[in-house]
């Protein structure tokens, strides 16, 4: 069994140089050997390779390693192969803001504040999908009063979620030229990922994952109930609390660099339990990089499918993932 | 004899529902078994002794210690704790299901040690899983996982065992192991079980009798004044009787 945990793990990293190389090399005339070597040679090689394909490709393999990561940590707490990362309410609360700034960029780009109109769309939007998220998850955690019973956050988690889309829904019906800009963040985005983001979901990856190993073992003995984990000498409450905070941080900090990516955490984990199950330990690191594999051929497939256009990232997590989990159902169903 | 677990006027609610009252008992070394009938408060009794649960009024010493006093981990590693219907999801094999048993010795940082997997190679042989080291929970029958599930709580290698209804899902040569097992174990540590079987509850060295949340009787297993209470909880439904130089309790059927 440790054989084919570590055999997943090394299959999933070369999975990951190859589809970073492969990153390098889509671009508008699809996937050709040919066009890149010539790209390489040219003059604009460093500046589309170097500026914008490689963060772009680096950036979707850190993202997806954060909502892998997330869905793995959501799975593990609420003892649920269903949950995923947007659950407790942090979808909604990053696109509720993601509204809020653009429907107040417009207002003021009505008036004479143009300058503010221009920072708001270049830095609002990334800061406010992150507090949102972390709002959402807060705003859960009040509802539920602290992490300490599951279906209590569930249940929150789904409130908090419907409440603040409908609040959405209301600010786009008084802003409608935010709703452009709304159906951008909600079906996701690798295209706009540049270094910038790459180190902050790079440092985000860093400091998340090492940590949530650490408390992973919270998870295992989860798995024997809330007293025998008590029982187990873990003082639940803040400890739940805290993988909690690394669910909403690791969720935000992706959400605010990609928008909304359907799928990724939810069958991240799945695809890991598949191949090679194991304790949350090493599903954690499994899912990280299912999911950093995952969004990254998904990144990949929607620069090159239709190409010289681009097909929304988002879209096709969703049409694949969705289609990984129903033969997964269908598989489990036949056994 | 020392009581390593002292319970003094415990009052225990669960929710608005009182259902411990005003309860003493003395655990001394040895196995003791807590017996009654449905809804007498057994199970909640032991998850007050384990700390799991506050007492509303009275308290539960344990080493002349308030329980209350004690750290989580300190506790962790002075009580094995197994629950009723115990469950066990998730993608863990055997193996690091019982290894979770080392995590009061451990903490969330620590590194097993060979101590460490000592005790679970240990609790694996005691409970005869040794074999399914490597097999998933998921891939286990209901009795095989209970095994699984004792290994985890006797890794812990704590002085006070308590368990709910240990023998849960055994077949009958596997609920005498069990017994034989805590029959050994009686001989170095304090094991409380809640039983509902009342012919495996004989086996202990002592039976503590409950009824609606209070102590009705306590005694050694061949207690006559024990086994006449037993009789009239049990509303007469039971005679108990020696078979072999053992105490047995047999249903009256006619």
């Amino acid at each position: 069994m440790q054989r084919r945990r570590q055999r997943l793990l090394l299959v999933l990293l070369a999975a990951s140089v190859a589809l970073l190389l492969l990153g390098l090399m889509a671009g508008g005339d699809g996937l050709s050997v040919g066009t890149f070597a010539a790209l390489l040679q040219g003059e604009d090689g460093a500046l589309i390779i170097g500026q914008i394909r490689a963060p772009r490709s680096l950036g979707a393999w850190l993202t997806g390693g954060l909502l892998g990561l997330a869905g793995a940590l959501a799975q593990g707490l609420f003892r649920n192969p269903l949950a995923d990362p947007f659950l407790l309410g942090s979808a909604s609360g990053a696109s509720l803001a993601v509204v809020a700034v653009l429907a107040a960029g417009t207002v003021l780009g009505k008036g004479a504040a143009w300058h503010a109109a221009g920072l708001l769309a270049q830095v609002g939007l990334v800061v406010a999908a992150f507090a949102g998220a972390l709002g959402g998850v807060l705003l859960t955690l009040l509802l539920a009063r602290g992490a300490q019973h599951s279906l209590r956050l569930l249940l929150a988690g789904v409130v908090v979620g419907v409440v603040l889309s409908a609040a959405g829904d209301l600010l786009t019906l008084g802003a409608p030229e935010a709703l452009r800009g709304r159906q951008v963040f909600m079906l996701g985005s690798t295209a706009f990922l540049g270094w910038q983001s790459c180190a902050l979901l790079a440092a985000g990856l860093a400091l998340s994952l090492p940590l949530a190993h650490r408390l992973s073992r919270t998870l295992d003995a989860l798995v024997l109930g809330e007293d025998s984990a008590r029982s187990l000498g873990l003082a639940l409450a803040p400890l739940r609390l805290s993988l909690v905070g690394l669910l909403a941080a690791a969720t935000g900090l992706a959400v605010s660099q990609a928008g909304l990516v359907a799928f990724v955490g939810l069958a991240a984990p799945h695809l890991v339990r598949r191949y090679a199950p194991g304790p949350h330990g090493h599903m954690l690191l499994g899912s990280t990089l299912a999911g950093a594999v995952l969004l990254l051929a998904a990144d990949v497939a929607a620069r090159t499918l239709v190409a010289p256009q681009e097909l929304p990232v988002g879209v096709l997590t969703a049409l694949f993932g969705g289609a990984y989990l129903l033969w997964l159902l269908q598989r489990q169903v036949d056994a | 004899m020392t009581a390593l677990l002292v319970a003094t006027d415990l009052h225990v609610s669960l929710g608005a529902r009182s259902v411990l009252h005003g309860l003493n008992l003395s655990l001394e070394p040895g196995w003791t078994a807590i017996v009654g009938p449905n809804g007498a408060g057994k199970s909640t009794l032991l998850r007050a002794l384990a700390g799991l649960l506050p007492a509303r009024r009275g308290q539960v010493l344990l080493k002349g210690r308030a329980l209350a006093a004690w750290s989580a981990r300190e506790r962790g590693r002075t009580i094995a704790w197994l629950a009723q219907q115990g469950q066990a999801s998730g993608e863990l094999n055997v193996r690091e299901l019982v290894e979770l048993g080392r995590l009061p010795h451990l903490g969330l940082l620590g590194t097993p040690t060979a101590v460490d997997r000592a005790a679970v190679d240990e609790a694996m042989r005691q409970t005869e899983c040794s074999d399914w080291a490597e097999r998933r929970l998921q891939q286990l029958s209901g009795g095989e996982r209970q095994r699984c599930l004792l290994a985890r709580a006797l890794a812990v290698q704590a002085p006070l065992i308590l368990l709910d209804e240990p023998t849960t899902h055994l077949d009958p040569p596997h609920q005498i192991a069990v017994v034989r097992l805590l029959q050994r174990l009686a001989a170095r540590h304090t094991v409380v079980s809640v039983l509902h079987d009342l012919p495996l509850a004989l086996q202990a060295d002592r039976l503590v009798l409950m009824r609606q949340g209070r102590v009705v009787a306590t005694g050694a297993h061949d207690d006559a004044a024990l086994h006449s209470a037993l009789c009239e909880v049990f509303e007469q439904a039971i005679r108990i009787v020696r078979v072999e130089g053992r105490m047995v309790a047999l249903p009256r059927l006619g």
